[in-house]
């Protein structure tokens, strides 16, 4: 192993190692420009969790030495299964710790003008549309001090263009492993999907190593008119990883986002996912499932935020806590001004394992406008008896009764998922979580 | 398969601190339909549910054994397994598990492991009981009992009946909330079941359902018991004349459980 120098992430480090990557100028500036604020910007400050004692820095580095993989076999067989058989995957991108370790991007995406690369070579070869775009609207730098740490440090992640009227039909997959728990994962996925185009996307987060890591993940999703996007999501970073994590969404006049996040991992997790539908007849859904288990602590924020008019935002948000493991659920649905005949609709349920697990539904309805209707059903309680008895009465044990209520209480979120390998993950984490 | 006999003796159901079952004696062999009928609140249901071993209800005297094994040892899946089955009056709704997932589930908890039903086998199977019972193919696929109509419902506990082929079954008011032809397609469905090996207790208000499926046994239930027993035609004279006649007879002021001191 290379000697490992503490890294000072100071001016002269960031700046050196962005001409490494021959970084164009304008992001250059703007990394150097965000760690000078770093320092003097508050933390996030999520409804019910105080992050005074949470620990975001625990990396020693940022770039990894790491090569690509040449042969989809050689790849580690729990990375690739994420992915599912080669001869089934059309196009994926899998990142090790923010460095492309396989890339399949099918030859039909590229005559269609659609861009699905790293960040790196995307800042390279698109600098012009990540200059537009990058930490733009949607998560600004200024925002707090880890956004601008992820402006400085951002190591990996995607860019996905779909140009005006094209339609995608194949899900396109990414896969962020972090391998090594000494880099940071700064991981940024850029999306941007033209008027009246069409795209299905899906991600995974996966680690295996249970020592101290940090990640800092942001997701922009540029939505044009009448435009739909898809995006499935599954989150597994084991234990030791402490995660800050954001997945924003602009929607244009008539555009359709719809999100479903398999949050699963097994650490401190800060996540937000925030829509903001900005155009007339805009539409946004998300559909969220998470297992808490062991001590850890988490923090989920699902916002919809109707500006246009007629525009409509749906958020369901269904966990499972068990062991000591406590977790707040968020759930807001904001009307702004102007925003008239907008609908609006949350539920959330918490199913409790545990006398010792917290959960915590936590619905928000902030309308400032009187011509719209909203919805919302929060509950926090134990599997239903009746349940049980019934299922027991066909004969199922009392553990099979259990799993397939846990799996049926999960299903929306499984059931959204595009790729086959990647629901079909998705079940098994559920499987080990809860048993 | 031979034919199985359920024995209930001097039953007593308490909910609550409340007994609601008080010295309830039948028994039930392959074979034989019985018909158990009642004004509202005397107990039919409570008893239906302690049987099968609800966890609300506690016994407190008596014995329920299925071929001589001891019922109320038994876990409720144990009570399945041994081939009880319970139509219930009000069936669960369970999110996010199909119906067919579900039965096929539950078919398999029934056999050892390493024996499961084949996939096709059981595709047919499910076919032609939804035949039989008239429902959409979509049923299998969606959600269990989630936003079925009363009358789905009903006829979803039949599937699962006609899916299990227990050797002893209760149905508890299957005839509710359903239409005059779904009332046929049902008792068809549960006369297709007749045989040796199969024995049932119907609970029921209304005497149409057993104009469908006739009843060897009627029974009346009163104050928590078994208070008159007769064949078919007792349930004829009860659709005519209602309960006030056996009341009279019985000396019985206020027939719901409670009211008798
Ligand atoms: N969980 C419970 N808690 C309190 N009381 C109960 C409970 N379950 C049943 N009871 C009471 O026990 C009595 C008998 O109820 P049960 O449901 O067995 O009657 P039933 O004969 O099935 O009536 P119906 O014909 O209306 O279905 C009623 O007075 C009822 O209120
Ligand atoms: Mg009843």
């Amino acid at each position: 192993m290379a000697v490992e120098t503490k890294w000072a992430f100071d001016r002269e480090t960031v700046k050196s190692w962005s001409e490494k990557r021959n970084e164009p100028t304008w992001l250059q500036e703007k990394r150097l420009e965000a760690l000078t604020n770093a320092a003097s910007l508050p933390m996030p400050k999520p409804d019910k969790t105080k992050l005074t004692r949470w620990n975001f820095s625990t990396f020693e580095n940022i770039d990894s030495d790491q090569r690509a993989i040449e042969s989809y076999s050689d790849l580690p067989g729990d990375v690739a299964r994420l992915a599912g058989e080669e001869s089934k995957v059309n196009s994926a991108i899998i990142q090790r710790d923010g460095k492309v370790a396989h890339k399949k991007v099918a030859e039909e995406l590229k005559e269609k003008g659609v861009i699905f690369t790293d960040f790196e070579t995307a800042v390279n070869e698109h600098s012009d549309l990540l200059e537009k775009y990058f930490m733009g609207e949607a998560v600004r730098s200024d925002e707090n001090q880890l956004t601008a740490l992820h402006t400085a440090l951002v190591n990996g992640g995607i860019f996905l263009y779909v140009p005006k009227n094209v339609e995608v039909e194949v899900p396109l997959q990414a896969i962020f492993w972090q391998d090594d728990v000494k880099v940071g994962l700064f991981n940024h996925v850029l999306i941007v999907a033209e008027d009246q185009s069409r795209v299905t996307y899906v991600e995974n987060y996966v680690s295996f190593e249970k020592e101290k890591a940090a990640a800092n993940i942001v997701t922009e999703v540029y939505v044009g008119q009448g435009a739909e996007v898809k995006y499935g999501a599954v989150d597994n970073l084991e234990s030791g990883v402490t995660s800050y994590i954001v997945r924003r969404a602009h929607v244009q006049k008539d555009g359709r986002i719809e999100w479903a996040l398999g949050q699963m991992n097994e650490g401190s997790t800060i996540s937000e996912n925030t829509t903001h539908l900005l155009g007339d007849g805009s539409y946004g859904d998300t559909k969220t499932v998470t297992v808490g288990r062991g001590d850890q602590v988490q923090n989920f924020t699902s916002n919809m935020v109707g500006h246009g008019k007629h525009s409509e935002g749906y958020i369901l948000t269904h966990g499972v806590m068990k062991d000591e493991a406590s977790a707040i659920f968020n759930g807001i649905n904001k009307i702004e001004k102007g925003g008239t005949k907008a609908h609006s609709e949350q539920t959330g349920r918490v199913l409790m394992l545990s006398s010792k697990a917290r959960g915590d539904a936590n619905p928000i309805l902030l309308i400032d406008e009187d011509d719209v209707t909203a919805g919302h059903a929060a509950s926090v309680g134990k599997i239903d008896p009746m349940q049980m008895f019934y299922m027991q009465s066909r004969g199922l044990s009392k553990l099979e009764a259990e799993r397939l209520i846990i799996h049926g209480f999960l299903e929306p979120v499984v059931g959204e998922l595009p790729v086959e390998a990647v629901k079909e993950r998705l079940s098994e984490v559920i499987e080990r979580k809860v048993y | 398969m031979t034919a199985s006999t359920l024995t209930i003796k001097d039953l007593h159901v308490e909910i609550e601190g409340k007994e609601i079952v008080k010295g309830f004696n039948l028994e039930i062999s392959g074979g034989e339909i019985h018909a158990i009928m009642g004004p509202n609140g005397t107990g039919k249901s409570t008893l239906a549910s302690a049987i099968m071993g609800h966890p609300s209800y506690e016994i407190t005297k008596g014995s329920v054994s299925l071929d001589g094994e001891d019922v109320l040892e038994m876990e409720v899946d144990e009570r399945a397994r041994a081939g009880m089955f319970l139509a219930m009056q009000y069936p669960s709704e369970v999110t996010g598990v199909t119906t067919s997932d579900f039965l096929r589930t539950a078919i398999n908890a029934h056999r050892e492991e390493g024996d499961e039903i084949p996939l096709m086998k059981f595709i047919k199977k499910m076919d032609k009981n939804m035949e039989t019972l008239d429902m959409n193919e979509q049923f299998s696929t969606r959600y269990l009992n989630e936003g079925f109509s009363g009358g789905e419902k009903k006829r979803n506990e039949i599937l699962q009946l006609l899916m299990l082929e227990p050797k002893i079954a209760i149905l508890d008011e299957i005839d509710s909330g359903l239409d005059i032809d779904a009332l046929k397609v049902v008792s068809n469905g549960i006369n297709n079941m007749r045989g040796e090996s199969f024995g049932c207790l119907i609970i029921t208000h209304y005497q149409r359902l057993l104009n469908y499926i006739t009843p060897d046994h009627v029974h009346v239930m009163m104050q928590g018991r078994i208070v008159k027993s007769g064949d078919a035609s007792l349930a004829q004279r009860l659709e005519a004349e209602g309960y006030d006649w056996i009341k009279e007879e019985l000396g019985i002021e206020d027939e719901r459980v409670g009211q008798e001191a």
